[in-house]
């Protein structure tokens, strides 16, 4: 990053995140700053207003030890960008870009603007082509499409970090595009434990996966502000990759519940008026700015597609977080604790959850021509079976009709037979065929999502 | 035109120190971009401007510009079936897949002008000089603007193509002031259009969906709400209702939603045809989008526009409707100007006159006899997406106070795929009254008396299924276990209608009137059934059963045969069955012992 404009001794007043500066270079809002201390430490701000007298610096990192005398100021004379060139894959990065595996810096082709700009939807290409992760409860069920954005929704104690893991390490496109190497990972800790941290890049290196991948890392140690920042570099790297290098990208986020806590910080440390839960009124606004940079471009390559993962305060799917996120997202993935402690990998609780893009990205000349149909059936069964197990509850299994007893039985077969698959990855195929078996059981009359062409051909 | 100079910035707002005076809500333009905002306050000496877009870059002296009248939008040929941000700027410029600020206007295109008077008639405000065709289906009028002075013709250009902003006709207003008119003209979002007169709506504005048109019709010039929590499929309903509604013109407002839906409805739009002329349907549609990562303050304008826009549409007579998806964001919207300006915060921190402004925007939907001396409507639907899904919060209970017709969606029903999901004992429509004569005099004398034994029996079932929940199917007497059953035809056979399906995504009122009538028989043939003692699981067992829970999907408009058939089939099975029960004289104790539920 060149320097601009450099301004000395201007600072005089600093307040929490805030720093006060005499407006004596021409300036404009929004542009990137950086605030050397009389240490020599660097800081990156973002100026947030400005008056005749005056110019107010938003800081990014911590602002504590800072200085008003034998303070440089830096106008970068333009909104804070990101250098990204060839050479990102395989690479760690720090919160704000900067490496952290000891390599060199980057060769910068590009630099893009960290904020981005809203993609025109008449220039938005319609996600429909599939992505495989290897969990039957996704592909089979609740397929992902590129493209799109699918959060998976957790909670504390739940084994969402390793869920994440293995999306990234087993994910691919269908057979015939995984030849040509179009597929790469963006995976950004956000506000993480250091075990998290280390657990994710030490995975990374031993499966492999790391040579198709770009790791961002914001520890929980680091500032809130910078916390800010770090999904949106990652989606940066991510934009770079897909439209400029034409890759296929899927951005894994954890913890987003991280992010709006940092942002729940800042905005309060700004005086701004809190809405529900002490949360910011923009949380959706804000929350939209990174998940609609999910998607595809009409005429470029690539795609972008997101799986954020946030966990869940107490659980509580109506808290704004999860909330705000169902808005905005096209659809979500639930994780459940009573599957987890019956030790089902992965616990994904299969009612809630939804993918609102399966119907374009499945079915004839997408997966296969059935799909559809059999996720449609087993979800509707699956959803009776759940009925009768309340219902069992009450009367007891005894008092149950046999119908209600298959459905029972049908439910602790798919949740053993279809969810859980522990360590053994699954294409679609397979899924399928364990649902097809799971459906045999039952009388074709209570089929009603299939047509009869379908059941002669599956369940005979 | 006024002037002022920034000398403060912040986020979306700015303080300038003006020359000259500005109106509130005056439309400004800033900078050397020429970003759009509006004057949201004035002191003698400063004014406060809210902007519309992306604010980076702009510093204290960059020069504020007035307009001299509110924030308005161009109205003409050229807006039909294209995509705007919420200002009514085109943003479907192939050239950069980006939103960039910065003002662009729509360029003027050139139509086909056929006049339609002559020198020396007389015109007045609302009325029309002439036709004008832009390619597609639909042929538009080109008004003289509400709020011109009535006059004279004194000149008039002859059949051509003629940009839409050139003079096609010269007036003498009575007081002897020339006046010309072209085809587009501006028109402030904030005020709605006058009318001659609102008519009452007695007609339905048919959706294709059974559960809309049968349960809880919307009527034209109406309202309608539809509240459901994330996942419950309020766009997907909104889409498949702009797709094949019998209204004559479509305005989309996709306002604080996702770009993927854009882009989806947008693709989908240019594919399908319109069943009634068989052009695509974009043709008939108009998108303003607004997605949630554009500029917030725009959010809050998008309303406006799209209502003025569907206003224009129905002065040329047409039947207009629009969808907005969703007046949350646009509640939302409203909050953070409110909070910008330090209002005092109401419920919810939503400013206290969001009551007001839901009631301003439901209110301009109706249907009228144009100044043209036309027929014409504007009918809302409005999604709202509620908070956690929770119904009790302020947009939904303000919206509920203002619309016709709410169609309440259900987690419950969304979770086991039953599409649409709506509930139909959390939904209402207050003119299903005045529309069952609609359906009389199309044929279907039966519509109130089936509606209404539906919706009964939807909501026994409901009180009928925690007792079962309770006690178990199998301990309950067949009258209730009979009324289950039949519930479940209603749900899974009539009410489910999936908007993925080539036969079913759309039912015309002929075909839900046959579906309406064989339920009807169906429900006719188990009280006979249970009449004559049989256990009613007999029917429901018999493959008939299936057919008719299936014959949505696979019975196609037109095929009144295989509707025939299934009736045929249905009364063979209901007398077989009486008869082998007569035969073997099952139970006849069994069906007195119910309720008298059914």
């Amino acid at each position: 990053m060149y320097a601009r404009l450099v301004g000395e001794e201007i600072a005089y007043r600093a307040e929490g995140p805030l720093l006060f500066l005499e407006r004596s270079l021409d300036v404009g809002l929004n542009e990137a700053v950086e605030v050397e201390g009389a240490d020599g430490s660097v800081r990156l701000g973002r100026i947030a207003a400005l008056d005749l007298e005056s110019v107010t610096v938003e800081m990014l990192d911590d602002s504590a030890g800072l200085a008003l005398s034998g303070t440089r100021v830096r106008f970068l004379g333009e909104p804070l960008r990101f250098h990204v060139g060839p050479g990102l894959l395989g690479r760690i990065f720090d919160g704000v870009g900067k490496p952290l595996d000891g390599g060199p810096p980057l060769a910068a082709a590009r630099a893009y603007r960290v904020d981005g700009h809203p993609i025109k939807p008449s220039a938005r290409e319609a996600p429909d082509q599939y992505l495989e992760t290897g969990f039957s409860a996704i592909d089979l069920m609740n397929s992902l499409v590129r493209g799109q954005k699918l959060p998976i929704f957790s909670g504390g104690g739940l084994p969402h970090d390793r869920i994440a893991v293995d999306i990234a390490r087993n994910a691919r496109l269908p057979d015939e595009e995984s030849e040509s190497g179009e597929f790469a990972i963006v995976f950004a800790g956000i506000g993480i434990p250091h075990d998290s941290a280390e657990f994710f890049r030490e995975e990374m290196e031993k499966s492999g996966a790391l040579a198709r991948t770009v790791l961002f890392l914001n520890l929980a140690s680091d500032s809130s502000a910078q916390r800010l920042l770090t999904p949106r570099f990652a989606l940066t790297a991510a934009e770079y990759l897909a439209f400029a290098e034409g890759k296929h990208v899927l951005v894994i986020l954890t913890d987003l519940t991280n992010y709006c806590e940092a942002l729940r910080e800042v905005s309060a440390s700004r005086g701004e008026i809190p809405s529900r839960k002490g949360y910011p009124g923009y949380l959706y606004s804000d929350l939209a700015t990174l998940y609609e940079r999910a998607g595809r471009i009409r005429g470029l390559l690539g795609s972008v597609t997101q799986l954020p993962i946030l966990t869940m305060p107490n659980d509580d799917i109506t808290h704004p977080i999860p909330d705000l996120t169902g808005y905005i997202t096209e659809g979500q993935i639930v994780l459940d604790r009573d599957l987890h402690r019956r030790a089902h990998y992965p616990p994904i609780r299969l009612l809630p959850s939804l993918s609102r893009l399966m119907k374009d990205g499945t079915g004839r000349g997408r997966t296969h021509a059935d799909h559809p149909a059999l996720a449609a059936q087993l979800y509707a069964t699956y959803s009776q079976a759940r009925q009768a197990r309340v219902l069992a509850s009450v009367v007891g299994e005894d008092g149950l009709s046999e119908r209600d007893r298959r459905l029972l039985r049908f439910g602790d077969a798919f949740e053993r037979d279809l969810l859980a698959q522990g360590d053994a990855v699954r294409t679609l195929e397979e899924g399928m065929d364990i649902g097809w078996r799971l459906l045999r059981e039952l009388p074709p009359g209570e089929l009603h999502r299939l047509d009869d062409r379908q059941i002669h051909e599956h369940l005979r | 035109m006024s002037r002022a100079s920034a000398i403060w910035v912040s986020g979306p707002v700015m303080r300038a120190r003006p020359e000259g005076s500005f109106q509130l809500r005056e439309s400004v333009t800033v900078g050397e971009r020429r970003l759009l905002g509006e004057v949201i306050r004035i002191a003698r000496d400063e004014i406060t401007v809210q902007l519309y877009e992306d604010t980076s870059g702009l510093r204290p002296g960059v020069l504020v510009e007035g307009t001299g009248r509110p924030l308005s939008v161009r109205l003409g040929p050229g807006i039909l079936s294209r995509i705007f941000d919420g200002l009514l700027r085109p943003i479907g410029d192939p050239s950069d897949p980006y939103v960039q600020p910065g003002l662009c206007r729509i360029e003027p295109q050139r139509f086909h002008f056929e006049p339609g008077v002559r020198v020396g008639d007389r015109v007045s405000p609302g009325g029309s000089i002439g036709t004008l065709s832009n390619g597609t289906a639909l042929d538009l009028r080109c008004l003289i603007p509400p709020g011109h002075p009535p006059g004279e013709v004194v000149e008039i250009l002859d059949a051509g193509r003629y940009l839409d902003d050139e003079p096609l006709c010269r007036l003498r207003a009575d007081d002897g002031s020339p006046h010309a008119v072209t085809m587009s003209h501006e028109w402030p979002v904030r005020v709605p259009r006058p009318v001659a007169a609102r008519l009452p709506s007695d007609q339905p504005m048919l959706t294709g969906q059974r559960l809309i048109d049968c349960l809880f019709p919307v009527a034209r010039g109406g309202t309608g709400a539809i509240p459901g929590g994330f996942g419950t499929g309020k766009t997907v309903l909104l889409e498949t209702v702009a797709k094949w509604c019998d209204a004559d013109l479509i305005v989309y407002v996709g306002c604080g939603e996702r770009g993927n839906e854009m882009a989806g409805l947008l693709a989908e739009f240019s594919e399908l045809e319109d069943p009634r002329t068989g052009r695509p349907l974009m043709e008939r549609t108009l998108v303003i989008a607004n997605t949630s990562n554009m500029p917030v303050s725009a959010r809050e304008a998008s309303i406006y526009t799209g209502i003025t826009v569907a206003e224009y549409f129905r002065d040329q007579g047409l039947a207009v409707t629009l969808m907005a998806d969703s007046t949350s964001r646009w509640a939302e919207a409203l909050r953070e100007v409110s909070g910008r300006l330090g209002e005092l915060p109401g419920e919810g921190g939503y400013p206290a006159y969001l009551s007001s402004r839901l009631a301003d925007f439901y209110e301009r939907a109706a249907r009228v006899r144009t100044l043209g001396g036309d027929l014409g409507s504007v009918t809302l639907l409005g999604a709202v997406s509620p908070p956690s899904g929770d119904f009790s919060e302020p947009v939904t209970t303000h919206t509920k106070r203002y619309v016709g017709c709410l169609w309440g969606l259900d987690a419950k029903r969304a979770q086991a795929r039953f599409y649409p999901a709506i509930n139909p004992l959390n939904s209402y429509s207050l003119v299903a009254e005045r529309l069952a004569r609609w359906w009389h005099t199309q044929g279907c004398t039966r519509w109130q008396e089936l509606r209404s034994r539906f919706l009964t029996l939807l909501e026994e079932e409901s009180r009928l299924e925690r007792m079962a929940r309770i006690i178990g199917r199998d301990a309950m007497p067949a009258r209730q276990r009979a009324l289950l059953i039949c519930a479940q035809l209603v749900n899974e056979g009539f009410l489910r209608q999936s908007a993925f399906s080539e036969n079913d995504r759309y039912a015309s009122p002929e075909r839900q009137a046959v579906m309406m009538r064989l339920i009807g028989s169906f429900l006719e043939g188990t009280e006979r059934l249970l009449d004559a003692g049989i256990a009613p699981e007999r029917i429901a067992e018999d493959p008939v059963y299936r057919r008719l829970t299936r014959m949505g999907e696979e019975i196609p408009d037109g095929d009144w045969d295989a509707f025939a058939a299934i009736d045929r089939e249905l009364t063979a099975v209901v007398r077989r069955l009486i008869d082998a029960g007569r035969e073997s004289g099952e139970g006849v104790g069994d069906s007195r012992d119910g309720t008298d539920a059914m």
